[in-house]
């Protein structure tokens, strides 16, 4: 009888970079779908192209940096990255857009810092807010929502991309927008006189917000990422909301339902703020870090330069992730109490 | 230093020494007014002038001023220079003048010019540090156009817009647009490409010093294979 002698450990779990990043990929579908539903095949086309790009820089990169190209091609954390950068453009974006964000994002914010694992900021939110700050009139071209306006074609989403200037878009405020330049009207009466807004936020938008909260529902489920962060954050941006929500007066910022299901706020609290590299590192840290992105996106979206504040506050709160660890050190086992570090290693 | 040699010199100002990209000294300005080639040129030249002027005076008084007050007594003539460069822009380049602003007269403050003064021009000779304080300067411009050309070529597509600004009425069509229906990449001109176009001009001439270096050690003749080594220490069996 052979004896095989097996070492610890005996069971072995599945979560590798690859099958993470392609659970989060396949976590991002169900938002997908409702998207290309209300808006058209814009987002998809972004994504496609957008990845074809991710895979180029990538390989790039990794060859200029004498990396093996196959294994770090076959994680899939570049196609992650571009498709969550993609999915926060505009529908329609033409396709130099995509190929500046998707190499800053790529070269600049990920491997220039070391590649996965090694970046402090979000690779796709500073591809985004690169585009933000220099291509403002792209950026800010929404297409209108089924419902609201025509939506384009499958062919239209091709021209869009590839040949822009002969493309004929509809844009539309985004409800974000709509509240943010309304200084006149009660929020009812917002709600009568533009077409963009629904039941409880944007038409269209809380269908996107609530399938990108399926997702990441799904995720939690799986275990990929704990629900310490999102959950933060939501309830933080709902808490503040609900203090400065005055009963729909044309000064209020809106009511915390309406910020739940706005803009990028699921999608930003399931796949941006849950981001393992870039967030908080121990679970008190991580509701810290959680609740002051909540914080910061409803100060940036009501009394900011922007209507939407997720880029901004994830990246905000990625320069303090390593602040807020260095504070909520989790206790060591075996100690009574937690080692503070500032007082020269005495435990 | 007796006998100064100016190959040195040269060769510290503009490459293995230089202020900007080795010393990283004087970054204010470097970061603040390179958004364009003109700007950068004038500042540049605005440089170039208080360095030599300051470097100058600095040497003819090294053996008078005491070493106790000769920080006050060069940050005094620093600034007589810079006020001079000032008025003389705001007679000849006034429009410049204005766009530059706060960071002409901040030139007083740059790092560079001081540590010159007390690091050269104090201990050497006339001739010396004048050359040393030009080459600096120089070196410092360098690299302030090249910023400047590059920001501007990535933010507007274009090079060298409004040189008639610095160079007159005549200048004015020296505008090169290199890419038509350039969609301006603001970040670029805004200060983080500053930063970040600093950043790869840094690691550019890093690369570029490790290829000369590799080049050099190639170069080097090998030892012969074979050689005995020769023992120092113990008996020769």
């Amino acid at each position: 009888m052979a004896l095989v002698r097996i070492t610890s450990p005996h069971a072995q779990g599945q979560n590798r970079t690859a099958s993470v990043m392609q659970s989060v990929l396949l976590a991002t579908v169900p938002g997908v779908v409702v998207m290309t539903h209300f808006f058209g095949f814009g987002t998809l086309a972004n994504i496609l192209w957008g990845g074809l790009l991710a895979l180029l820089f990538e390989a790039c990169a990794l060859k200029l940096r004498k990396r093996p190209l196959g294994f770090y091609l076959r994680d899939y954390s570049a196609l992650v990255t571009s498709t969550l950068l993609c999915i926060a453009l505009p529908p329609y974006a033409p396709w130099w857009l995509i190929v500046v964000g998707v190499g800053i994002a790529i070269l600049l914010a990920k491997h220039l810092y070391g590649g996965l694992g090694y970046n402090p900021f979000n690779p796709a939110m500073v591809g985004y807010v690169v585009l933000l700050i220099s291509f403002p009139v792209q950026m800010t071209a929404w297409a209108p929502p089924r419902g609201a306006g025509e939506v384009p074609g499958l062919l239209d989403a091709v021209q869009a991309l590839f040949t822009p200037a002969a493309y004929d878009g509809v844009t539309m405020a985004t409800p974000l927008d709509v509240l943010k330049q309304n200084n006149s009207l009660l929020i009812e009466d917002l709600w009568a006189a533009n077409p963009q807004f629904g039941r409880w936020a944007g038409k269209g938008w809380e269908w996107v917000n609530m399938a990108f909260l399926a997702g990441g529902a799904w995720l939690l489920y799986k275990r990929i990422f704990t629900w310490h962060a999102p959950v933060a954050m939501l309830a933080s941006l709902a808490l503040m909301s609900a203090l400065f929500y005055d009963g729909g007066s044309s000064a209020s910022g809106g009511s915390p339902l309406f910020h739940l299901l706005s803009g990028a706020t699921m999608f930003g609290a399931f796949f941006i703020v849950t981001d393992p590299v870039t967030s908080a590192v121990s679970l008190r840290g991580r509701l810290i870090y959680g609740a002051l992105i909540g914080v910061l996106v409803y100060l940036i979206r009501v009394w900011g330069n922007y209507p939407d504040a997720i880029a901004f506050a994830v990246l905000i709160m990625n320069f303090a992730a390593p602040f807020i660890d260095h504070y909520t050190q989790p206790r060591t086992y075996g100690h009574s109490k937690p080692r503070d570090n500032s007082q020269g290693g005495e435990s | 230093m007796a006998e100064a040699n100016y190959k040195d010199l040269s060769v510290n100002g503009l490459w293995k020494n230089n202020p900007a990209l080795v010393q990283l000294l004087g970054l204010c300005p470097l970061l603040a007014v390179t958004g364009t080639v003109v700007n950068a040129i004038g500042l540049g030249l605005a440089t170039i002038g208080v360095l030599l002027t300051s470097n100058v005076a600095v040497s003819l008084i090294r053996n008078i001023v005491n070493d106790a007050v000769r920080l006050p007594a060069f940050v005094m003539i620093i600034a007589s220079a810079v006020t001079c460069i000032e008025l003389l822009m705001q007679a000849f380049a006034y429009e410049l003048y204005q766009i530059l602003g706060i960071f002409l007269p901040l030139i007083t403050t740059n790092c560079v010019i001081l540590g010159r003064a007390d690091a050269y021009a104090s201990k050497n000779s006339l001739a010396p540090a004048a050359y040393d304080g030009f080459i600096m300067g120089l070196g410092f411009s360098v690299v302030l156009v090249l910023l400047g050309a590059l920001r501007e070529l990535v933010g507007t597509g274009a090079l060298f817009a409004n040189m008639d600004l610095l160079f007159g009425p005549a200048a004015a069509d020296w505008k090169v647009v290199l890419v038509d229906d350039y969609q301006n990449f603001l970040l670029a001109i805004l200060p983080p490409g500053a930063f970040i176009f600093t950043g790869l001009l840094i690691a550019l001439k890093n690369l570029v010093d490790g290829q000369i270096k590799k080049h050099q050690d190639a170069r080097r003749t090998k030892p012969i294979k074979g050689a005995k080594r020769v023992r120092v220490t113990g008996t020769i069996s």
